[in-house]
């Protein structure tokens, strides 16, 4: 009988999920990803900035904001990333469920690399991001976890008749997710610490660092806007010289002329493209947030690898 | 003096901006006179803008390609610069009119063409520039651009200065008007995309302008001012690049205001027809 029961179910929720599934809006491409290995066929992911966008300066379109305003669940990573979202749910009456994906990381504060970067003003940089976090914490696959486990309880608690399903997709999506951590920690320790400075545009990598113990130098601050001084680039240049920088990395986002002036300047090789806010299209290095990870490990520890 | 130079010894970067600066200065710095002299300091403005979605196209198509964003610019700059000139010599509107409403279609095209792309952010670099990002194809383009307009305005000089003096006279004598007209109007085009490599699209004119009109207060012949815009022109990028590296001012900016200064100074104190020369006897300036 009780067999017979659960048939029914399942047949009932099949039925159901064929005909109309959730529609679930992601804010990014990271998360469109991740919000699609939990739920599977059940739900319809809409990213709103796909693969090789920018979030720091995100403009919705009507189109979009219509997506939004019919949609069943928001994903979203939390952590002040998505300061425009509010705004946005406000402006399209959207009143359904939104999921913070980051809301059980442990976050880092922000300029953490700052003041790596310049021990004089280590005062002032932790004075002026008081209270303000670090938002790029998919960096680190063990975070990555926490994200899927807050996704599957959104999802669960947005579509109750999939709660199993999505559990079970979670689960096995944790699985390779760890595997990858620990491959991730076994890659990285091949290489000796005092081999693992990185220099990026573009300082995404605080989570990442502190998990597999690298170090990652920025030359311009967490904002993709400002242009840099004379200053900033002299001190810069001191410092990789002084500090013995291992390898320099290309980010898909940013003006990368800088970084190429810099190598050629201090003698420093490039070491490739490392993917820090957004998946690359589907031909891609990065199409997947799994694949956008390995992509990056393998590259790190190349380069520095190189170095030794 | 050690300290004056310190950076610029220690640092590649330093070096190669400087150079960008001074091949930036050669080119753009006669044309800038002209435009003065013509009255046109406005229109160098104008082209700047116009030139934006030339490289927001070429940017679109190829990235951040040096070419791709070169050749866009040049062919939009260009084809503002004509069809103003163009309809300026065949229709009842004056040039600054129709450029004007040229530039203002065509910079509204070239946001149209950004924000579509959305993501907007290696533009506002282009914008904005990167002179202490220099590399080995930005520096030769810069140079060739200088050489090219050294050359051209060497052929062009008689014909510039006579339509500058007397352009009804020049009309009547010579063919050459239209064509030292157009020509010299490619030359403000390619000398603006040249300096949106080195300073970006909106500091571009700037070292075109400030030189040209800090140099009227100190002489009235043609060759003279040129001259004196191009030190004028390099000084201010050296004290420009240094401010930056002492006080970490973004570097583009802190170029034009140290040209700027310049300005202000020979506007109060020029020789010929500043603030003082003027409240000066006249004595005096024949003594």
């Amino acid at each position: 009988m009780r067999t017979l029961a659960l048939a029914i179910g399942l047949v009932a929720a099949q039925s159901a999920h064929a005909a109309e599934p959730l529609n679930v809006v992601a804010t990014f491409s990271i998360l469109g990803d991740m919000t699609q290995n939990v739920g599977g066929d059940r739900v319809h992911v809409t990213t709103l900035v796909g693969p090789g966008g920018d979030l720091h300066v995100f403009n919705p379109t009507p189109r979009q904001a219509g997506v939004l305003a019919e949609a069943d669940a928001v994903v979203m990573n939390g952590l002040a990333l998505e300061g425009w979202l509010e705004r946005l749910v406000e402006a399209t009456g959207y009143d359904g469920p939104v999921i913070a994906a980051a809301h059980d990381v442990t976050p880092l504060p922000a300029g953490d690399d700052d003041e790596d970067a310049d021990g004089g003003h280590q005062e002032a940089a932790h004075h002026h991001h008081h209270g303000v976090y670090d938002p790029h914490a998919w960096q680190d696959l063990s975070n990555a976890v926490l994200y899927v486990d807050a996704i599957a309880e959104g999802l669960s608690a947005a579509d109750p008749e999939g709660a199993e399903t999505y559990r079970a997709n979670a689960d096995a999506y944790i699985a390779k997710l760890t595997a990858l951590d620990a491959e991730a920690k076994a890659d990285m320790a091949t290489i000796p610490e005092d081999g693992r400075t990185v220099l990026t545009n573009h300082d995404a990598f605080a989570y990442f660092g502190k998990a597999y113990g690298v170090t990652f130098i920025a030359p311009q601050g967490i904002s993709t806007e400002a242009e840099p001084s004379a200053q900033d680039v002299a001190a810069l240049v001191r410092q990789i010289r002084e500090d013995g920088v291992d390898a320099l990395f290309l980010e898909s986002v940013a003006d990368n002329r800088l970084v190429e002036q810099i190598a050629a300047e201090t003698g420093v090789t490039i070491g490739g493209e490392l993917y820090s806010d957004a998946l690359s299209g589907p031909d891609g290095d990065g199409s997947t947030y799994l694949s956008m990870m390995r992509h990056n490990l393998g590259v790190l520890v190349k380069a520095l690898g190189k170095g030794v | 003096m050690d300290q004056l130079l310190g950076p610029f010894g220690e640092f590649a970067f330093m070096r190669r901006a400087l150079v960008g600066c001074i091949a930036v200065s050669m080119g753009a710095t006669p044309v800038g006179v002209f435009l003065l002299l013509r009255r046109m300091s406005l229109t160098g403005d104008a082209m700047a803008h116009a030139i934006l979605p030339g490289a927001a196209i070429g940017f679109l198509f190829a990235g951040l390609s040096l070419t791709a964003m070169t050749i866009g610019g040049l062919v939009a700059g260009m084809t503002v610069a004509v069809a103003a000139g163009a309809v300026s010599r065949s229709t009842v509107l004056r040039e600054d009119a129709s450029l004007a409403a040229f530039y203002l279609v065509s910079l509204a095209a070239g946001v149209a063409v950004v924000s579509m792309h959305g993501s907007n952010v290696d533009l506002m670099h282009v914008l904005f520039g990167s002179v202490l990002a220099l590399g080995n194809d930005a520096l030769i383009l810069l140079c060739a651009i200088a050489t090219i307009t050294m050359i051209a305005l060497a052929l062009l000089y008689r014909p510039l200065v006579l339509e500058c003096l007397d352009p009804a006279y020049l009309r009547g004598v010579s063919g050459l008007s239209a064509v030292a007209h157009f020509a010299f109007l490619a030359l403000a085009v390619l000398n603006l995309v040249g300096g949106f490599h080195a300073l970006g699209t909106l500091m571009a004119v700037g070292i075109m302008i400030l030189p040209a009109a800090t140099a009227r207060f100190w002489t009235r012949g043609v060759g003279a001012m040129i001259g004196i815009a191009f030190a004028v022109a390099v000084t201010g990028s050296i004290a420009g690049l240094w401010l930056s590296y002492q006080y970490g001012l973004p570097s583009g900016p802190a170029i034009v205001l140290a040209l700027g200064g310049f300005y202000g100074l020979s506007l109060v104190f020029g020789a010929e027809g500043s603030l003082l020369a003027r409240h000066t006897p006249r004595s005096h300036r024949e003594a």
